[in-house]
């Protein structure tokens, strides 16, 4: 198991936003998380990536508290929910994935651009992209580092079709070919049945972790999770 | 009759600091304006003349006073708005408006407005002696030093903060060094360019490179240009029409602005900002 959350509760304010999670994730594996808005999908990324470390419970990568160690995040790969990238800030694609980076070497930046389809553009600034193309470039910024995890918190909001499918087929050939593990939230129930191995629902807690065709499967779980939906909607209006 | 002008050595002093401080302007000020702190340097230099008056005030040499002040302030104005949450442009008020009611207060009590006084607010070429001409080539080039090997994460952080936070990047303690590096480049150039004026030095030359739609590197360089050709110039141009150079270094950075803006209209600067054709 590469990333073990145990008992994981986080509240803001006396209001919970996560109670006691508990998950595991192996190599390898694509896990989509879905849940309503609201469901704490963002708060339990913030928790994985170190941005909120307010919680109880214990998070573990690679076997090691992440609380005792940043040493994880050298192996993680972050896309953000669609960023907003100010169209004036004056950086090419290139200089935005080699950004951070303490070596300087401009073959893996081209050969991340290769991998998200983005290299011919290389040069171009970053604002002038769409939505879709810059969350390729994030993704191609994740790859640099040669992570072993990808981390999307919902990566595709926004973006149109075209470009939709692009993203997921370059996130199921990264899996697939380059045996990169996938922790992923998504709004979009067809795209995780299609792409992900794993499902979590979320919603507060935890009500489902497992194989993605038995959640998709099963009737009754699909029913609950709508109804869940549908609760969180109204509470949010 | 540039020539006669550059035969003297206050001139030489003058135009050597100049272009070292309008090198390290450009640079500091990019990151400020790209994080929507353009007017971070100017309440920056209006804590330093705090400074300089408290210098001046208790007999310490005042532009010890100035960089002590402006670091301690910048830093933990930083922190008080990390921890109460208060909005940027808040603190940046707060911080301008103490500088100036601590100059007032102090300058009231020792008596009124020196000559000193004035020299600090509007810069002075008579100010840089060779000794300040030795410290200022050694502060920017500590500066500068700190930006190239730091640069990419510098850029990281202002780009997005939580993804450089993601990756490993100590973000608070970049930002607190950006912020001290911030403080020292006003102490540094108000020598020459006054608290009046320094944060144009920080802003003006790089909105103008931001409007040629460059990469990073080149609008630091197309920015580092337009502030040095400023500063020089307009150190040249001051001196036979003995007015405050400061004055007219800044007229001329505005020029180049404006000339931009026109050139721009007029569809005279080739940029890359085209849109990208989607793939």
């Amino acid at each position: 198991m590469i990333v073990d959350i145990s008992e994981l509760s986080v509240s803001y304010d006396g209001i919970g936003a996560l109670e006691k999670i508990s998950f595991g994730i192996n190599k390898g594996d694509f896990l989509g998380i879905i849940g309503p808005n609201g469901a704490g999908k963002s708060t339990l990324f913030h928790c994985m990536l170190g941005l909120h470390l307010e919680y109880q419970g214990t998070i573990k990568f690679f076997n090691k508290d992440i609380r005792k160690s940043e040493e994880y995040l050298t192996h993680i790969g972050y896309v953000p929910q669609k960023p907003v990238v100010d169209r004036n800030f004056p950086a090419t694609i290139r200089e935005v994935v080699s950004m951070g980076q303490a070596n300087n070497d401009p073959d893996m930046v081209d050969e991340a651009l290769q991998k998200v389809w983005m290299h011919e553009l290389a040069d171009r600034r970053i604002g002038d992209l769409s939505s879709g193309q810059q969350q390729r470039v994030f993704i191609a910024k994740a790859l640099v580092s040669s992570p072993k995890i990808l981390v999307l918190d919902e990566p595709v909001t926004g973006v149109d079709i075209h470009n939709k499918d692009l993203f997921f087929q370059i996130l199921s050939e990264l899996n697939s070919k380059e045996k990169i593990s996938i922790i992923w939230s998504s709004h979009d129930l067809d795209a995780v049945e299609r792409l992900a191995n794993k499902v979590a629902c979320l919603n507060k807690t935890l009500f489902f972790h497992g194989i993605s065709q038995e959640f998709f499967s099963d009737e009754e779980m699909m029913k609950k999770y709508s109804e869940t939906s549908m609760q969180m909607h109204m509470h949010h209006h | 009759m540039v020539f006669d002008i550059l035969s003297f050595g206050f001139m030489q002093n003058a135009i050597i600091s100049g272009i070292a401080i309008s090198l390290i302007c450009s640079t500091v000020g990019l990151f400020l304006v790209l994080r929507k702190y353009s007017l971070f340097g100017d309440a920056l230099a209006h804590s330093a003349f705090g400074g300089v008056a408290l210098g001046l005030f208790l007999g310490f040499y005042p532009l010890w006073a100035a960089y002590a002040v402006s670091i301690l302030s910048a830093l933990a104005l930083t922190k008080i708005r990390q921890k109460f949450d208060i909005s940027g442009d808040a603190i940046i008020a707060i911080l301008l408006s103490s500088g100036i009611a601590v100059g007032i207060v102090l300058i009231s009590l020792s008596g009124g407005f020196s000559i000193d006084i004035f020299s600090f607010l509007f810069g002075s070429v008579l100010l840089v002696s060779t000794e300040n001409v030795i410290g200022i080539l050694g502060m920017c080039a500590a500066i500068l030093i700190i930006l190239i090997i730091g640069y990419k994460k510098f850029m990281y952080i202002t780009f997005s903060e939580e993804q450089a936070r993601v990756s490993g990047i100590r973000v608070e303690k970049l930002n607190y060094l950006l912020i001290a590096i911030a403080g020292i480049t006003v102490v540094t150039s108000m020598q020459l360019v006054g608290v009046l004026l320094v944060s144009a030095l920080f802003v003006i030359p790089n909105v103008t490179a931001m409007m040629f739609k460059r990469s990073f590197k080149q609008t630091i360089i197309l920015s580092m240009s337009f502030s040095v050709f400023s500063t020089v110039a307009g150190i040249l141009i001051s001196y036979p029409l003995d007015i405050a150079p400061s004055g007219m270094v800044v007229l001329l950075a505005i020029t180049l602005f404006i000339g931009s803006l026109v050139m721009k209209s007029a569809g005279m600067i080739k940029t890359t900002g085209i849109l990208a054709k989607r793939a």
